[in-house]
Parts: structure tokens; C-alpha cells; sequence
């Protein structure tokens, strides 16, 4: 057990570090190789990326960042590749920005309200994909991506004055939803905390608690593992892809809404694009475990945040989008080489079991 | 990836001096979790000859066979080539001193021709053209092949594809061939054929190394026998020198577990009824085709109803058929009085139903887990792995150590992928998982396939108690001795339909594999009084030693 124990530590811290440091040293080599100081940036980054006003900041993108990486991780955990987050969560914002702005409710039945809208629209948008590759046999892959552009073009269609949006200046947004629909804030002296944190936070919870502690989630697993052996052991493996789409486009209906309902208050041409691409990026630094996610999505913020900061230094910004790819490449690579280790050092104790038999054997057949 | 290298000229011309093995290992260990362990192999191989090497399924004779070609390294031991220590880093070092390896299953393009196939990868040797023709027809008239350079793989029989393997290896320049069970997929006839391309290849002083678990077949074509064992050689014999009796006596060791149980146990309480099921499906070449077509039996508490068939004659389907995980298209499927004929899968679970897969890996485990969490599979929602909705994790793991207590799954702990797990392990875990539940019924499709011969003694008795407390047993199998052995009614097996029935106290392994062939129909009478004892007592040849007999080898439907 202690042995084991000690297993689960290394592979759980081992393989972070290791990634963490390998991508210290490549994007050191890099900073050098264009002709800059590589211990000035970090300095400059670490210096502005602890500031107060930066922890508020890397705080609210970080809840934005880690529900996107929820989704993505849902349909990773059953083998499914859901690309399709930024579609889905853009969509569902869209709609629910449209209810929102068009109803005056409390809000008490307004904000969860405008929350259930996007988790539906999300849901719906992420069956979609996930009825095609039960019914049709077509990977989630391709109609993810494809619903993307759809989703796109379909915001388009209505995010026009006189259908469902209206002009303001340059841009184009829905109607604003009324102050009563506002989420509650954590004030600080230097900026608000969005109150959606809360819910973000209960996601992480109710995903590793729903995945790891009730049958469904074990079915769930089961399917990702093995889809042959989970049909045989009973699960209804074709209502259970489309389950988990429908799951995770519920989890993406929520990407948007920090903003939505904390800081522009309507949807328009200027809301969020690509988070749900980051989330690919996240859930695979933080291995689809929640507490992995939320660092994995804290790290990103704060890549964003301080990459801003370097360009005033004289640094090239787009230093930050090359660390980004170095330790999302380093972390696979790791988590790959620590797991590898793993299963060799697992099946070594074994075989010394079975050789340790086997040597019985011998002297038996020898007798 | 193919970095095949055209072997050296002069390495085989020069030619080894008369008397010295061509094949020679020594001491070969090697440890490699999810196999037997190999350990201390030694056999030699006299150049020119066929040498067989027999033993059991799971016995370690493919490990032993990739650690020649270079497919596996050895932990300990050497190699010697015509009196030549060599290391093998991959096959592609084995091509080059002339070994060559026909697998059990073949590698073919099926949208290329003979020709195609042949020089795909060795381009370098003969071009791709009329050199490469030449050189083909060479070997086919050299060795009585009878290829035909230009048809498509996909219009070739089995026998065909074969014949294209190994010429696909003489071309390379083998002069020891490999070949893995190469009389599982054939008829009898085609057997004698290859038999004969055999000899043919041995009169041109090339050495064959045949593995096979068939002992009539090995005392019909080997110069040299060598008994491999739970790992370990552990006999040398010529072919003169022993019976098949002895053979399979040295294969299983002395202590020969017998799958009998004779003292009947069957109640007139039918708990599975199987009526007219009928399940049509298109296959791979896109024709509709009848796997199952009238299925009607009945398996009583406390029965074993043992199904006996080649391979492919629609067991695979029947057992899926009842586990829910085809739907049939007619007939019904009646469980203790319920009709599950078109219910979940996990419904017929928790209704009672066991399931050991025949295909442990993809359809029993999950690999990548750990074993608790295997235990779970398939009875997610039975005591003691979950309370409502919830998983119970503590009293699953708990559990968990019974299991691996009572059923002797050698492992280091529970939180263990099952990946690492020997195969006869994962089966003991498998069969104590569905034996915990109590089931009313359980099908077991070849429970002892692959396993050692200490846990299928220790399977048989789980099987043989539980249906002593009134299980229902649809037992699937190859082996015929165990399907004698457990059975108390047979039924076989043929193109999809049940037709012919016997009764294992009567029968013997080969009227038995006759019938697969579709030889016989109905009721299978006691056959000639002098072949009438061998299986039924369950004696020399033992359950464990698998296809023993000649007459079981043919009758593969393609």
C-alpha cells in the first residue's frame, strides 16, 4: 500500500515538475535566442503577475478558463474529442443573452434562468454531434468543428439590428440585461471578483464527484477505457456518447457566462472567441482532474496576463503563445513518460511475482 | 520501418560445417508480464529437419518464437546460429541471418497481388518486375509452392495466403522458417499439402521450426519434438519414441486435472429457454448471411449444456445473442421464467446472468484500471459496488482483496492496472467477479483458453461447485476434453444452427470433432468400441491438452 501510495506521488507531482522545469529550460534557450534575458522576463512577469490588481484579473480569466477545460475534459474522459466548446459556448450565450436582455424578471428566476438557456443551447448544440456518431457513425471531431463555423455563422444571422441584436457605435449587441441580472461581486480595493467563481467552482466539484463516486460516472468511464467491455459489462454505450456530448455542452453553456452576466452584460461582436480552444490546451495540462484543471487554467491566466506586460518591457509579446506550446508540449510529453514508468515499474513487481512462481514450476517439472 | 536488408550472400553460401545445429538456444529466460514467463529454454534445432515445438496454450512457445525472430529480447541466455552466438535487435536482424517467421494470423494486402505482396518491403533484392517474377517462380517450382504471381490476395483461399507467406519469407532469404500454428486455420487436406510443402523445403536442407499444440499432426511431421511447459523445455523427444499419450503427458506434467464430473447434478428446473432464435448479418464482404437460424435448447439448474463447434459457426453470436449485445431478429430467450429476449444487457445482469467473454482483454476488463475497479465492471450496480447511485469504493475494494484472496490472483495489490496481470490471472479475477454475484446462469466462453494449467483446475471447480448449488452452465469451447469433461449435455454446433446433440459420457473427442466438421447430424450414437474410451474417461490426454486428437483439425468454414 505505502509503495503504491508513493506511486500515485510521483506520477500526481513527478510529472508537473518535470514539464514545468523542461519548459523553464526550452523557453530560456528561446528568450536567449532572440537576443534577450531570459531571467529579466521572468523577473518582469512574476514581479507585475503577483501584483493585486493582477490576482483579480487571472482570477476572473481563470473561472472562464477552467469551466471551458471542464467541457473539453467531460468528452475526454469518454474518449470523445469535443472541439466543438467555442462553438458551443458562444451559441449558448448568444441566446441566453437574448432572453436575458429581452425579460425584466427578478433577479432570483432571471439569472438562473439565463444560466439554464445556455446550458440547454449547449447541450443541444453538443448533441447534435454526438446523435451524428450514434446514428451515422460521423466522428465528433469533424461535427464539433463544423458546428463551430455553424455556430458562428448562425450569431451572425441574428446579431443584426432588427433581428436580435441592436447598433451601438461600431458595434453590434444584443439588448442589455437589466441590472437585477447582474451576478454578485467579491469587491476588492482594486477590482471585483466575479461572483461566478462560485459556481465554477461547484462544477469542479460536482464533475469529480460525479465521475469518480456514482455509477453513472463509472459507466461513463468505462466507455472511455473500453467501449467493448463496458457494452458487455451492460452499459448502453450509444446512449452514453450521447450523454457525455450532452453533458459537456451543458458545462460549455457556461463558459460565457462570467462575462455575460459579470462584465459586458449583453452578447456582442466584441464577446470572448477561442476559449474553447484554450480548454483543449488546459484539460490537457491539468490531466481532466479538477484541481489540475483550476491550476492548469490559474497558469494560463497568468501567462495572458503578464505576456501584455513583457511588450512594455521590450520583449516580443508573442514570447508568452511560445511558452504556452512549449509546456502544454512538455506536460504531455512528461505526463506520457511518467505514466510509461509507471505501468514498466508496475509490471516489473509483477513479473517478479509470476518469475517467483515460475521458479517453482521449474523445480517442480524438474522432480 | 521495414529496414530489411538483403542478407549477405556469403554468410549462407559459405554454408555451416556439416553436424552443426542450425538453430541452437540456451538458457533463454525471459520475464514479460501478461505471458508465461519463458525460463530456461534450451533447445537445439539440427539443420535440415523439422523440429516441432509443442506445448499447451499460454505455455510460452510465441514468446519463445518472437525472442528468435527478434521481436522480444531475452533477459538471459544466448542464441547460436550454425555455431554463431547472434543478439537480435529487431526481426529485421533475423531476416538478415536468414530466419523467417509465418504468424498464426496472416499479414497481407489483401488489394495486392502475389507478386505485389512478395516484394512489398524487399524491393531492394529483385526489383518489382521481372527479376522479382523470375525469382518467385524459382521457389514455387523449387518447393512445389504453386503460386500464381498475378492473382489478387483477396481471390486466395486460406491455403493460398499461407503458401504466399512463406514464400513471402523464402524470397527474403530464409533459411529457418518459422511457423506459428500453421495448421489451425487449415482442412485436413490442406494439412497434408503443407505437410508436403514441409518435407519439400527439408529436402532442400532448409530447417523448419513448427509450433502447434496438435500432437497427431507433430508426430506425422516432425524430425524432433521439444515439449515446452509452463515456460520451461522441459523434454526432448523424436518422434518414434513416444505416443501422442505420452506427448500430451509431458505437456500438461504429471498431475493430469481432469474436467470431469460425473455424478449429475441436473434438475428438471429449466432456467435459460432458448426457442427458435434466429439472427441474420451481413458480413464482411457485404452478403446477408443467417448466423444464427433456429436455436432451440434448454439449460435446467445445475446443468452444464456444452456447445461444441469450429470456430466461427455462430457461438460468438449466440453468446452475444443472450447477453443483449445483439438483438436477435426472431425467437425468444426466457431467463428463470422472464422474457429477456430484447432487454439491456445490464437488465440480464442483474436478472442473474455471469459472464466469462471469450475475449478476456477487449470484452472483461479494463485494462488501464485497477483491479478494484474491474471488480465493478459489469455490476455497477450490485452490493457490494454501489448503494443507489452511488459507488461504494471501500466495500468494492474490500471485496476486491476477497477475490483476489480466494481465487489466488497472483498480484501485488488491488490498485494495480489489470494490463499487468498475467492472463490466467485476469481470468481467475474475472471468474471471481461473476461468481461473487451468485448468478443463476453463466456463460463461459472458453474459460480455460490461455490459461495455465494450474488455475483452469482451480476454474473447473468453481464451475463444477457452483453448478453443484444449481447453476445453469452454457459453456463455450475449444478444448474438447473440457467440453466432454463438464458438459452433461452437448449440443454442436455447425453454420449457425445447433445439429447434433450427444452425450459426453458416451462420445469421444474425435466422433465429436467429426460432427463439427458436419459430418453427422442428430444424435450421436457411441462410437466404435475400441475409440470409446479414451475421451470420455477423461484419461491420458487430460483436459488440459487441447486438440489432441487427428480428427479435429479440419472442417473450418470460410
Amino acid at each position: 500500500m505505502k509503495r503504491l501510495d508513493r506511486d500515485k506521488l510521483i506520477t500526481a507531482v513527478g510529472a508537473p515538475v518535470l514539464a514545468v522545469l523542461a519548459a523553464l529550460v526550452l523557453t530560456s534557450l528561446i528568450i536567449l535566442i532572440s537576443g534577450k534575458d531570459p531571467f529579466r522576463a521572468y523577473q518582469v512577469m512574476i514581479e507585475f503577475g503577483t501584483t493585486d490588481r493582477s490576482a483579480v484579473y487571472i482570477v476572473n480569466k481563470s473561472t472562464m478558463f477552467f469551466l471551458s477545460a471542464l467541457a473539453v475534459a467531460i468528452g475526454f474522459r469518454m474518449n470523445l474529442f469535443n472541439i466543438g466548446v467555442d462553438g458551443q459556448y458562444r451559441i449558448a450565450a448568444f441566446f441566453a443573452a437574448a432572453v436575458g436582455g429581452a425579460l425584466s424578471l427578478p433577479g432570483l428566476i432571471q439569472i438562473p434562468l439565463i444560466i439554464l438557456v445556455a446550458m440547454g443551447v449547449g447541450a443541444i448544440w453538443a448533441g447534435i454531434a454526438g446523435v451524428l456518431r450514434t446514428t451515422r457513425g460521423v466522428s465528433e471531431v469533424i461535427t464539433t468543428i463544423m458546428l463551430n463555423s455553424i455556430a458562428g455563422a448562425v450569431i451572425g444571422y441574428y446579431l443584426t439590428a432588427g433581428r436580435l441584436g441592436e447598433k451601438d457605435g461600431n458595434l453590434t449587441h444584443t439588448p442589455n440585461i437589466p441590472e437585477s441580472s447582474h451576478i454578485f461581486m467579491f469587491g476588492t480595493s482594486v477590482g471585483d471578483i466575479n461572483g461566478f467563481v462560485v459556481f465554477a467552482v461547484l462544477a469542479g466539484f460536482l464533475y469529480w464527484f460525479v465521475l469518480n463516486r456514482t455509477r453513472f460516472g463509472f459507466d461513463l468511464r468505462s466507455v472511455g477505457r473500453s467501449e467493448t467491455a463496458a457494452a458487455a459489462s451492460g452499459v448502453d454505450v450509444k446512449r452514453m456518447i450521447v450523454t457525455s456530448m450532452v453533458l459537456s455542452g451543458a458545462v460549455a453553456g457556461l463558459v460565457g457566462m462570467p462575462t455575460l452576466l459579470g462584465e459586458s452584460y449583453n452578447y456582442g461582436t466584441d464577446f470572448p472567441l477561442g476559449v474553447g480552444f484554450t480548454g483543449i490546451a488546459i484539460a490537457l495540462l491539468g490531466r481532466n482532474h479538477p484541481v489540475g484543471i483550476a491550476l492548469g487554467a490559474l497558469l494560463w491566466a497568468f501567462l495572458e496576463r503578464t505576456g501584455t506586460q513583457l511588450e512594455f518591457e521590450g520583449y516580443d509579446q508573442k514570447i508568452v503563445e511560445v511558452i504556452k506550446g512549449i509546456i502544454v508540449l512538455c506536460v504531455v510529453i512528461a505526463y506520457e513518460v511518467v505514466r510509461r514508468w509507471a505501468l514498466r515499474d508496475q509490471q516489473r513487481r509483477v513479473g517478479e511475482e509470476l518469475a517467483r512462481a515460475g521458479s517453482n514450476d521449474k523445480a517442480e517439472v524438474g522432480a | 520501418m521495414c529496414a530489411i536488408t538483403a542478407p549477405s550472400s556469403s554468410s549462407t553460401a559459405a554454408g555451416p560445417p556439416p553436424g552443426t545445429a542450425a538453430v541452437e538456444l540456451h538458457g533463454i529466460t525471459k520475464r514479460f508480464p501478461g505471458v508465461v514467463a519463458n525460463h530456461d529454454i534450451d533447445i537445439t534445432v539440427r539443420r535440415g529437419t523439422v523440429h516441432a515445438l509443442v506445448g499447451e496454450n499460454g505455455a510460452g512457445k510465441s514468446t519463445l518464437m518472437k525472442i528468435l525472430y527478434g521481436m522480444q529480447k531475452p533477459d538471459e541466455g544466448t542464441i547460436t546460429l550454425d555455431g554463431e552466438p547472434v543478439t537480435f535487435h529487431s526481426p529485421a536482424d533475423a531476416i538478415g541471418r536468414g530466419i523467417g517467421m509465418v504468424h498464426q494470423h496472416f499479414m497481407l494486402a489483401d488489394n495486392l497481388t502475389v507478386l505485389e505482396n512478395t516484394v512489398l518491403g524487399s524491393e531492394k533484392l529483385h526489383g518489382i518486375g521481372d527479376g522479382a517474377r523470375t525469382k518467385i517462380m524459382e521457389l514455387s517450382a523449387a518447393y512445389g509452392l504453386g503460386i500464381r504471381p498475378d492473382v489478387l490476395v483477396e481471390d486466395l483461399g486460406v491455403a493460398d495466403r499461407q503458401r504466399v507467406e512463406i514464400l513471402k519469407v523464402l524470397y527474403r532469404g530464409a533459411r529457418t522458417l518459422i511457423l506459428d500454428e500453421p495448421t489451425a486455420v487449415l482442412v485436413p487436406q490442406e494439412v497434408d499439402a503443407l505437410f508436403d510443402n514441409l518435407r519439400g523445403l527439408k529436402a532442400e536442407g532448409l530447417t523448419v521450426l513448427f509450433i502447434s499444440h496438435k500432437l497427431g499432426e507433430v508426430l506425422a511431421v516432425a524430425d524432433d519434438i521439444t515439449v515446452i511447459r509452463r515456460g520451461t523445455t522441459v523434454a526432448s523427444v523424436k518422434p518414434a519414441d513416444v505416443t501422442s499419450k505420452q506427448l500430451a503427458e509431458l505437456m500438461v506434467g504429471s498431475e493430469l486435472p481432469t474436467p470431469e464430473t460425473r455424478e449429475s447434478t441436473v434438475t428438471d428446473v429449466p432456467m435459460l429457454r432458448v426457442s427458435g432464435l434466429h439472427l441474420s448479418a451481413v458480413d464482411a464482404d457485404g452478403v446477408p448471411r443467417e448466423v444464427l437460424d433456429r436455436i432451440s435448447f434448454t439449460i435446467h439448474k445445475g446443468e452444464v449444456l456444452g456447445i461444441a463447434g469450429v470456430e466461427g459457426n455462430g457461438q460468438s453470436e449466440l453468446v452475444e445473442a443472450v447477453m443483449g449485445l445483439r438483438d436477435p431478429d426472431g425467437g425468444s430467450i426466457v431467463l428463470d421464467g422472464a422474457d429477456i429476449s430484447h432487454a439491456a444487457t445490464r437488465t440480464r445482469r442483474e436478472g442473474g446472468i455471469g459472464y466469462i467473454p471469450e475475449d478476456r482483454q477487449r470484452h472483461g476488463l479494463l485494462l488501464e484500471a485497477p483491479l478494484w475497479e474491474n471488480r465493478i465492471l459489469g455490476h455497477t450496480t450490485e452490493r457490494p459496488n454501489s448503494r443507489g447511485a452511488l459507488l461504494d469504493t471501500s466495500a468494492a475494494r474490500k471485496d476486491t482483496r476477497r477475490i483476489v484472496e480466494e481465487y489466488d490472483v497472483r498480484t501485488p495489490g488491488i490498485d494495480v492496472t489489470a494490463a499487468s496481470l498475467s492472463g490466467g490471472n485476469q481470468q481467475k479475477l474475472i471468474v471471481g467477479r461473476e461468481m461473487s454475484h451468485r448468478p443463476k446462469l453463466l456463460i463461459a466462453a472458453h474459460p480455460t483458453r490461455g490459461v495455465d494449467v494450474g488455475a483452469q483446475a482451480e476454474i473447473w471447480e468453481q464451475i463444477r461447485e457452483a453448478r453443484r448449488e444449481g447453476l445453469a452452465v452454457l459453456l463455450i469451447s475449444a478444448d474438447l476434453d473440457e467440453l466432454i469433461g463438464l458438459s452433461d449435455t452437448l449440443r454442436v454446433m455447425y453454420r449457425g444452427r445447433l445439429v447434433a446433440d450427444a452425450d459426453p459420457a458416451a462420445i469421444t473427442p474425435e466422433e465429436l470433432g467429426s460432427a463439427m466438421t458436419g459430418a453427422a447430424s442428430g444424435h450421436l450414437e457411441d462410437g466404435p468400441a475400441d475409440g470409446a474410451t479414451g475421451g470420455a474417461t477423461g484419461g491420458a490426454t487430460g483436459g488440459a491438452a487441447t486438440d489432441t486428437d487427428d480428427g479435429q483439425g479440419g472442417g473450418r468454414t470460410r
